[in-house]
C-alpha cells in the first residue's frame, strides 16, 4: 500500500499540475515567440501582440462556422485546426496592411522604439475594436471533435488507483502543434537563407544591408511569421479554454514576463520563459494539501490548504517572477538580444 | 498656425463643444462631463510630467489611480473597532514580520558576498517569513472578514474627512512609487513601460483580493462627501430663496399658484443635482490650477531645465555630473503622487471604490492618449488632452449610436445585421481612440499644444 500512495500522490500531481502547465505553458511560448519576433526584427515592444491573437483566432471561428455550417468536419480533430490556415492568411494579410499603413511610416523615419510602442497601443486600440465589433465581447466556445484522450475514471479503473488523470484531447493537440511550429522556426531560423538573413538583419541592421538583404522583405515574413505563430497560439489557448477578447489582452502581460524573463529578443528564452511562467502560475497557486496527505503518516498531515498563493494572485504571479528578474538577472535567462 | 494662439483656439473650441452638450443635452450632464475632465486632466499632468519633462513611460497609472481610491476610503470610512480589537494584534504583528522579512531580504541581498551563504539565507527567510506571516495573518483576516461581512468585513478607516484623503494619496502613492521606481527606472524605457505595467496589476490584484483592507470586489459605498447632499439643500430656506431668486422671470409668467409651485418644486431638485455638482468642480478646479501652477513653476526652474537636458541627453547630462537615476526617481514620484491625488478625487467624486471598474485601457492607456495628443511637454496641452478625450470618450457612444442609425437606415427595424451593428456601436469609441492617437502620431507629434522650446 505504501507505495501506492506515492503514486497516487504523482498522479494527482501530473493531473492538476503537470498536463495543464505544459499545454498552457506551449501556448504561451508560442505567443512570446510572436511578440520576440518582432521584438528582434523591428525592434520594439507590441502592445498590440495579445489583440492580434484575439484576431486570429476570432478569425479562425469565423472559418470554424463557416465550415460546420458547410458540413465539412475534421473527424475526431477539432474543425478549428482546418480553419487555422485560412485564419493565418487572413491574419497576416491584415498585419501587413496595417505594417504598410501605419508602421512603415516610422520605420523610414528611424524613430525611436518608444514612439514605435506608442503606435502599437493605437492599433491595440483599433484591433480591440474590430474584434469586439465582429464577434462582441463574450465567451465563445469553438471546441467540437472528441473531447479526451484519457478520462479520469477509465484511468482510476484501469489502474485501480483512488486518482485519476485526464488528458483532454487539445492538450495533446496543444503540445504536439506547439513542437511542430517551434522545430520549424528554428529550422527556418538557422538553416534557410531567408532565416540567415534575418537574424543577420536582426543583429546588425547597416550590416546586412551592406551584403544585399532586402529590409521590406526580412519585414514581410517577420509579419507572416509573427501571425503565424501568434494565430496558432491564440487557437490553442481558445480551444482549450475559450475565447473571450478581454482575456486574451490579459494575457498580454504573461506574454511580456515570459519574454523578458527569458532574456528578450532571444527564440530559445521565449521558449523557456513561457514554460517558466506557465509552470509557476500553476505550481505556486496550487493546493499541495491532498498530496501530502498521501506522501506523510497521518500525525504530519498538514491543517491548512498548503498553497503558497491564493488564486487571486494567479495573474499577478507572472509579474512578481518578472520583478524579481529584472532584480536578480535584468538580461533574463538565456542573455541575448538577437534572435 | 500661430503657435501662440493654439492654446486659446483649443479652449475656446473645447468650451463650445461642452455648451452643446449643455444646451442639447443638459447642464448636468455637461457639468458631470466637466468634473471628470477635471480629474483627467490632473492625471494627464502627472503623466505628463513623467513622459513631457523626464521621458519615463510609466504605464501603470491604473495602480496609482487605485492607490488614490483605497487611501480615499482608508481615510474616510470609520475605523471598525470590533475588528480592530478581536485581530489588529495578529494583523500588526504578520505586518511587521512582513517588514522584517523585506529588510532583513534587503541587507542580506547588499552586505553578504558569498553567493550559496546568501541564497540559503534569502530563502531561510522567505520561508520562515511566509510561515510567520501565514501564522497571524490567515487566521486573524479570517475574523475580520466575519465580522458583519454583508456591511464592512474590513478594518475600516480613520474617520477622517474625505478632503484630507487627497493630500495623503499624494504621499501613499509617492512612497509606493519610490519603491517602484527603485526597482524598474534603471531599465531601459520600454521594459519601464512593460514593469510599470504589470506592477500596476499587483497593484490591482492586491486592492481586489485583499478583503480585510478594501473590502476587494465587494466594493465600499457611501463614503462621506466633502460637498452637501442634495436632499439636505432642497430642504434648507436660503437654497430654495436662492432658486426662486434666479428663475424669478419664469416663475413669474405662471399664473396658477399650483402649477408655480410644482414649477419651482422641480427646479429645486434640478438646481441641487447642479448645485452639488458645482462645488464638486470648484474644488476639483482649485486643485487642478495649483497642480498646474506648481508644475508650471517646476518646468520653468533650474530643475525643470535639467530634467529636460537629461529627457533630450542622458550622456551629456550624466557627464555634466547629473546623477540621472536619482533625478528620475524624482519625478518618477512626483508625477506619481499626482495621479494619486487625482484617484482620491475620482473615488472622493463616485461616493464609492470599486476595485473592479479598474482596467488599464480606461485608466492607463486613455490618460497617455490625453498627453500625446494635447502635447506632451506641456502642461497646457495635457490639461487640454484631459478635457478633449474624455469628452470623445463620453460623446463617442451617443456619436456612433447615431452613425449605426444612419448607416442602417434604409434595413427592416428586426433586420440582424441592422441589430448587430446598433448592438456593438459601443465599441467604436475603441476604435475612434486608436484612430485619433494614430492620426496624432502621424500628423501631429508634438500634440495639439506642443512643448515651448525657449530659446535665449
Amino acid at each position: 500500500m505504501e507505495n501506492f500512495e506515492f503514486i497516487n500522490a504523482m498522479v494527482l500531481l501530473a493531473n492538476f499540475v503537470f498536463v495543464p502547465a505544459l499545454s498552457y505553458g506551449s501556448q504561451l511560448a508560442l505567443a512570446t515567440l510572436s511578440l520576440t519576433i518582432i521584438y528582434g526584427v523591428l525592434r520594439f515592444s507590441n502592445f498590440a501582440q495579445a489583440d492580434w491573437m484575439s484576431f486570429g483566432t476570432m478569425t479562425t471561428i469565423l472559418f470554424t462556422w463557416l465550415f460546420q455550417s458547410a458540413g465539412i468536419s475534421a473527424g475526431i480533430l477539432p474543425t478549428a485546426l482546418l480553419a487555422l490556415p485560412f485564419a493565418i492568411i487572413v491574419t497576416a494579410l491584415f498585419c501587413l496592411f496595417i505594417d504598410r499603413s501605419v508602421y512603415s511610416f516610422y520605420r523610414k523615419q528611424k524613430s525611436q522604439p518608444i514612439v514605435l510602442m506608442i503606435v502599437s497601443v493605437g492599433v491595440m486600440f483599433i484591433l480591440q475594436a474590430v474584434v469586439r465589433f465582429i464577434i462582441g465581447p463574450n465567451d465563445r466556445k469553438f471546441f467540437d471533435g472528441e473531447k479526451y484522450i484519457v478520462h479520469a475514471l477509465d484511468f482510476k479503473n484501469y489502474f485501480g488507483l483512488e486518482e485519476g488523470l485526464t488528458i483532454k484531447s487539445t492538450q495533446l493537440i496543444t503540445v504536439i502543434v506547439a513542437l511542430v511550429a517551434m522545430i520549424s522556426l528554428f529550422y527556418f531560423l538557422q538553416k534557410t537563407k531567408l532565416g540567415k538573413s534575418m537574424r543577420a538583419y536582426s543583429n546588425n541592421e547597416d550590416l546586412a544591408l551592406l551584403s544585399g538583404i532586402n529590409p521590406e522583405k526580412i519585414v514581410i515574413v517577420t509579419w507572416i511569421i509573427s501571425s503565424i505563430l501568434i494565430t496558432t497560439a491564440g487557437v490553442l489557448y481558445g480551444l482549450d479554454k475559450s475565447f473571450k477578447p478581454f482575456t486574451y489582452f490579459n494575457l498580454l502581460l504573461p506574454m511580456f514576463a515570459a519574454a523578458i524573463v527569458g532574456g528578450i529578443g532571444s527564440p530559445i528564452g521565449a521558449v523557456i520563459g513561457g514554460y517558466v511562467i506557465a509552470f509557476s502560475e500553476i505550481t505556486l497557486t496550487y493546493a499541495y494539501k491532498k498530496f501530502f496527505v498521501y506522501l506523510l503518516p497521518e500525525s504530519l498531515e498538514p491543517s491548512g490548504l498548503m498553497q503558497v498563493l491564493s488564486t487571486d494572485y494567479k495573474f499577478a504571479i507572472s509579474f512578481i517572477i518578472l520583478v524579481i528578474v529584472l532584480i536578480v538577472r535584468p538580461t533574463g535567462i538565456v542573455r541575448g538580444k538577437i534572435i | 498656425m500661430n503657435d501662440e494662439l493654439r492654446a486659446p483656439i483649443a479652449f475656446t473650441i473645447m468650451a463650445i463643444l461642452l455648451a452643446i452638450v449643455g444646451f442639447t443635452q443638459s447642464w448636468s450632464v455637461s457639468l458631470s462631463v466637466i468634473n471628470l475632465c477635471i480629474i483627467s486632466s490632473i492625471m494627464a499632468i502627472g503623466v505628463n510630467l513623467q513622459w513631457g519633462y523626464g521621458g519615463l513611460f510609466n504605464a501603470g497609472v491604473m495602480g496609482f489611480t487605485a492607490l488614490g481610491g483605497l487611501t480615499a476610503v482608508l481615510v474616510s470610512h470609520d475605523p471598525i473597532y470590533e475588528a480592530w480589537d478581536k485581530a489588529g494584534v495578529g494583523i500588526v504583528i504578520s505586518a511587521i514580520i512582513f517588514v522584517l522579512s523585506i529588510t532583513a531580504l534587503l541587507f542580506v541581498f547588499r552586505n553578504i558576498e558569498n553567493k550559496q551563504i546568501r541564497n540559503t539565507l534569502i530563502i531561510l527567510i522567505i520561508v520562515f517569513g511566509l510561515i510567520g506571516i501565514n501564522n497571524f495573518y490567515g487566521p486573524s483576516i479570517d475574523i475580520v472578514e466575519s465580522i458583519n461581512p454583508a456591511k464592512t468585513g474590513f478594518l475600516g478607516g480613520l474617520g477622517l474627512p474625505i478632503i484630507f484623503s487627497w493630500l495623503i494619496a499624494a504621499i501613499v502613492a509617492g512612497l509606493v512609487a519610490w519603491v517602484i521606481g527603485k526597482i524598474t527606472l534603471r531599465l531601459r524605457s520600454d521594459y519601464l513601460a512593460i514593469a510599470t505595467l504589470g506592477i500596476s496589476e499587483i497593484v490591482i490584484a492586491v486592492v481586489k483580493h485583499e478583503d480585510w483592507l478594501s473590502r476587494g470586489v465587494k466594493n465600499v459605498s457611501g463614503l462621506d462627501r466633502p460637498v452637501p447632499y442634495e436632499i439636505e439643500l432642497q430642504e434648507s430656506k436660503w437654497f430654495l430663496n436662492l432658486v426662486e431668486r434666479i428663475n424669478f422671470s419664469k416663475l413669474e409668467a405662471i399664473q396658477s399658484l399650483s402649477s408655480r409651485q410644482d414649477l419651482l418644486n422641480d427646479l429645486v431638485i434640478d438646481s441641487s443635482g447642479i448645485f452639488v455638482k458645482l462645488c464638486y468642480a470648484g474644488l476639483f478646479f482649485s486643485v487642478l490650477l495649483l497642480i498646474f501652477y506648481l508644475s508650471q513653476l517646476a518646468l520653468n526652474s533650474p530643475w525643470g531645465r535639467m530634467l529636460r537636458a537629461i529627457r533630450d541627453n542622458e550622456e551629456a547630462a550624466s557627464a555634466m555630473g547629473k546623477n540621472i537615476f536619482a533625478q528620475h526617481l524624482q519625478i518618477f514620484i512626483i508625477g506619481s503622487a499626482i495621479i494619486g491625488i487625482a484617484g482620491a478625487m475620482l473615488t472622493t467624486l463616485d461616493g464609492q471604490f470599486t476595485p473592479g471598474s479598474y482596467r488599464p485601457l480606461r485608466f492607463t492607456f486613455i490618460i497617455w492618449l490625453m498627453v500625446i495628443i494635447g502635447g506632451s511637454g506641456n502642461n497646457l496641452g495635457s490639461i487640454f488632452g484631459g478635457f478633449f478625450i474624455w469628452f470623445i470618450w463620453i460623446e463617442a457612444e451617443p456619436l456612433s449610436i447615431g452613425f449605426m442609425n444612419m448607416l442602417a437606415g434604409g434595413l427592416e427595424y428586426d433586420n440582424p445585421l441592422r441589430m448587430h451593428l446598433l448592438g456593438s456601436a459601443a465599441h467604436l469609441r475603441l476604435f475612434i481612440m486608436g484612430l485619433l492617437l494614430l492620426l496624432a502620431l502621424r500628423f501631429m507629434p508634438k500634440g495639439v499644444i506642443p512643448e515651448k522650446i525657449q530659446r535665449k
